[in-house]
């Protein structure tokens, strides 16, 4: 039987599992995620963002607006996205700006059968470094972010500031 | 009724500052499945160097909304909001918003035009320490209203 001994003057910190300016480069994919979006995702959206407009829960108001059915809110997937570079960034405060066009809408039925909260959507993204500023300290991701074959953001962009 | 140009240039200031909690963070922060522990946890968002949790990146867009709000509503404004989409959307940092914030926002109104019947409303909304004024945010968004022949 083995002990390891313990090691207090070393505990991993933020500092050590954070990704580094050095170690990036241009081109490489740094985060890619699938992420499912059930129309509970928009209505639990709604209650944290306080963007109760109708088009994001009510299918015969989205209708007769002239969507094919209700949709997500930009917001949510804008939101979803940059989730995920958070996770990898290790600190929140390393996303310094954060951009995107909304190209196309995510449409979000109301699952047909089973358990209202399953997932009919599904976002597909990855993030790449598009650019390394070694002097200012950031890289630039450039994320492509679909909804089955259909890109839904556009130009997106993040900048990160790291170590 | 038309989008009123006029109107370019205007600004629009909460009422009342906007106090971040933890609770809204945490929220924010399941609602758009995002798992930093930088949300949740006040002891690793120390190890980070903050005071207490973290915001989202695109936390931001509540006081903005908020702001934003005060002039879309406005009956003078003339913008349908059964007719507008959101065009795109930019958030930048001058620090990231932390739990005990009191955020000031104002709403400025940069660009009004109209093109191919339809109208693009660009706002700027600067979040700001309430208390000291210096800034911590800036949420570029353009909405289009689209025309009544489309």
């Amino acid at each position: 039987m083995t002990e390891s001994a313990p090691r207090e003057d070393h505990r991993p910190g933020a500092a050590d599992i954070a990704p580094r300016l050095a170690d990036l480069e241009v081109g490489r994919t740094v985060v890619s995620a699938r992420i499912p979006i059930s129309r509970a995702d928009l209505v639990r959206y709604a209650g944290a963002s306080g963007d109760y407009n109708h088009i994001h829960w009510n299918e015969r108001f989205a209708r007769e607006v002239g969507l094919d059915n209700v949709i997500a809110h930009g917001m949510l997937t804008m939101g979803s996205v940059v989730a995920r570079i958070s996770e990898w960034a290790v600190d929140p405060g390393a996303i310094v700006d954060y951009r995107t066009r909304f190209t196309a809408p995510v449409v979000v039925p109301d699952a047909e059968s089973g358990a209202p909260d399953a997932p009919t959507a599904f976002l597909g993204m990855t993030a790449t470094v598009g650019a390394i500023d070694a002097d200012g300290g950031t890289a630039r991701l450039d994320v492509e972010v679909t909804s089955g074959e259909e890109k839904v953001l556009g130009r997106t962009q993040v900048k990160v500031r790291l170590q | 009724m038309a989008v009123n140009t006029e109107l370019q240039g205007t600004s629009y200031t909460l009422a009342t500052p906007y106090e971040v909690s933890r609770e809204a963070i945490a929220q924010f922060a399941r609602a758009t499945g995002a798992n930093n522990r930088a949300h949740f946890d006040a002891e690793f968002a120390a190890s980070l160097g903050y005071r207490d949790v973290v915001a989202p990146t695109t936390f931001a867009v509540i006081p903005a909304q908020r702001a934003e709000g005060l002039y879309i509503s406005l009956p003078e404004a003339g913008i349908d909001f059964s007719r507008v989409v959101h065009g795109s959307e930019q958030f930048t940092y001058t620090r990231p918003i932390i739990a005990g914030d009191v955020l000031s926002a104002t709403c400025h109104v940069d660009g009004l035009r109209e093109a191919g019947g339809h109208a693009m409303v660009t706002t700027r909304t600067e979040l700001t320490e309430a208390e000291s004024g210096a800034p911590v945010a800036t949420v570029v968004s353009t909405i289009v209203v689209r025309g009544e022949a489309a």
